[in-house]
């Protein structure tokens, strides 16, 4: 083994340990179980994004709206369809990555600000109509009334309603399954096309890469992902909100992304924690807060142009 | 036996006629250059055969296939390759990489979650027999963006060779390079057409790097296909002399 490979498999060693004693180590430096909770499942956004953003090179600025269809797909299950975990998050994830399909053949031929505008369109069209549609979606008031469940393991149930810790657990290992699928993607003969259209997409079509539709399938697979973390955070609020699917919100997964390091695989994790963190800590002192978050994001992209991440090492293919 | 048929074609950009009905037959194992002032249309008639834009009007044909209207990554499977006149390789990655991913296309893996040890191991020779070929193979881990220039060709050619095509289509190969340089990469694609037997069509500004390379010399001169011949046919040809070569002396 190289020195390379042992030096990474420390540095994976050590960021599956501090996450996995997260709600250990938190509690004491003054934070919170759910902080920690919220910081994955908005970190499995903003890596969502960036498995497009970072290593497919293409920007999309509507991906809230996957996310937050996830988190209505998540929500309206547990309400209306059944009372179980495993099925909403399986409903979110399925109505982001489907919606993401669907549109996502109408956006791949746009390229930069283009793709960028397109994005932001069809996400607000999602935002409109979960605002307007009340009697489905609670309209601005948001849709209530639902709350995680239980897991029936048969033997015993696991209880991630009131149990803070049991749901942070529950939480990490569906962001870890998630990521793992992230990470085998881009490992593969098809992620290595992706970073090879991000690289050059004129090369790319020249090696025999049909480079719309491997943005399609990037595009779509980012999708289902979003629509997974969006179903989380339904649970995590037991609550689901139209300003989740808002471009603003889109607009924070970004910046997570940069902010973080976007040619590196864990740098949008970091994002947003940096944000998530500021973000709770700042609010109980300022309503300004986002003032001072735009600030750091400024200084970061001024002086660490590769993001706090990506001061430390290039991105391996 | 011709690889490449080209009839009658034609490009129009509005009122441009950037390409103005020509025609030309590559046969099997030739080494064909395309010369012709600036702006007498080779690029944009490179462009048409590897399908960056379909022609306005006329017919190609690749091993007697009927291409006209294929896109570039349909042509690519087909068995054609091509580099740029400003060189296209993925900067951030290294060399290896860079023809890794030409290997996996080609070897039909592009849209593969896995590929298993003996794939793996195929794409594997495959990628050393390149570097090789192309004399880079002391240097697969460097990142591509900071070799030299001559050696950012070597590697855009090795991407293209990587594909195993049937045509080799390169843009000005030795642009912008010292003699030196362009004595390495003249040597290279020598060696591809002698010794490994790839047809291949070139635009060349270097006189040179043409004569000393090329099996006949089609001649562009403002979209139209002016000459065609042997090295010494055209070096005779008062009518190329007239309107290329004695401008460039």
């Amino acid at each position: 083994m190289s020195a390379e490979q042992t030096r990474k498999l420390i540095v994976l060693a050590a960021i599956w340990l501090i996450l996995l004693l997260a709600p250990y180590w938190m509690v004491p430096l003054g934070g919170y179980t759910a902080l920690a909770t919220r910081v994955l499942v908005l970190g499995l956004a903003a890596m969502s994004v960036n498995f497009l953003l970072g290593f497919t090179g293409v920007l999309s600025f509507g991906h809230a709206a996957y996310f937050g269809l996830g988190a209505y797909g998540a929500g309206l299950t547990l309400k209306f369809l059944a009372p179980s975990t495993p099925l909403a998050l399986v409903a979110g994830m399925l109505l982001g990555g489907i919606c993401g399909a669907i549109l996502g053949t109408l956006i791949v031929r746009r390229r930069g600000v283009y793709f960028a505008m397109v994005t932001i369109a069809f996400g607000q069209v999602f935002y409109y109509i979960a605002f307007q549609w009340s009697s489905l979606t609670g309209g601005d008031d948001g849709l209530r009334g639902f709350s995680r469940q239980p897991i029936d393991f048969g033997v015993f149930n696991l209880d991630i309603l009131s149990n803070a810790n049991n749901f942070y657990f529950f939480v990490l290992f569906c962001f870890a399954l998630a990521v793992a699928a992230m990470g085998f993607i881009l490992r593969s003969p098809f992620g290595r096309t992706m970073i090879a259209i991000r690289e050059n997409e004129r090369r790319s079509r020249f090696l025999g890469i049909p480079v719309e539709r491997h943005i399609w399938i990037a595009f779509t697979l980012s999708c289902f992902f979003m629509g997974f973390a969006g179903a989380l955070y339904a649970l995590v609020n037991n609550f689901a909100d139209p300003r989740g699917l808002h471009y603003s919100q889109s607009g924070d997964f970004v910046m997570m992304a940069v902010m973080g390091g976007m040619r590196s695989f864990w740098g949008p994790l970091l994002g947003a924690a940096v944000f998530v963190i500021l973000q709770d800590y700042l609010s109980s002192i300022t309503v300004n807060w986002m003032s001072f978050v735009g600030l750091l994001f400024v200084m970061v992209v001024l002086f660490f142009p590769r993001g706090l991440l990506g001061v430390i090492g290039r991105s391996k293919a | 036996m011709n690889v490449l048929e080209i009839s009658n074609v034609t490009k129009r950009f509005g009122n441009l006629v950037a390409v103005r009905d020509v025609s030309m037959n590559v046969a099997k194992g030739e080494l064909r250059a395309i010369i012709g002032p600036n702006g007498a249309g080779k690029t944009t008639f490179f462009n048409l055969i590897s399908g960056f834009f379909p022609p306005t009007s006329g017919a190609i044909t690749f091993d007697g296939r009927d291409i006209t209207r294929l896109a570039t990554h349909q042509r690519v499977t087909l068995g054609m390759a091509r580099t740029f006149q400003i060189t296209e390789i993925f900067p951030e990655l290294n060399v290896l990489e860079n023809v890794r991913i030409a290997a996996e296309v080609a070897g039909g893996y592009r849209l593969r979650p896995w590929i298993n040890a003996s794939e793996k191991a195929h794409v594997h020779r495959r990628v050393e027999e390149t570097l090789k070929l192309v004399s880079l193979e002391t240097k697969a881990d460097r990142l591509v963006g900071e070799l030299a220039h001559g050696d950012q060709r070597a590697a855009e050619i090795a991407m293209a060779l990587a594909l195993k095509p049937h045509l080799l289509l390169l843009d000005e190969p030795t642009a912008g390079m010292g003699d030196q340089e362009t004595y390495q990469i003249t040597q290279l694609i020598r060696r591809l057409h002698r010794e490994s037997n790839y047809t291949i069509v070139l635009i060349e500004h270097d006189m040179r790097v043409v004569f000393h390379l090329a099996d006949r010399i089609s001649v562009l001169d403002q979209g139209r296909l002016l000459a065609e011949g042997t090295a010494q046919e055209i070096a005779a040809n008062e009518t190329v002399q007239a309107a290329y070569l004695g401008n460039a002396a």
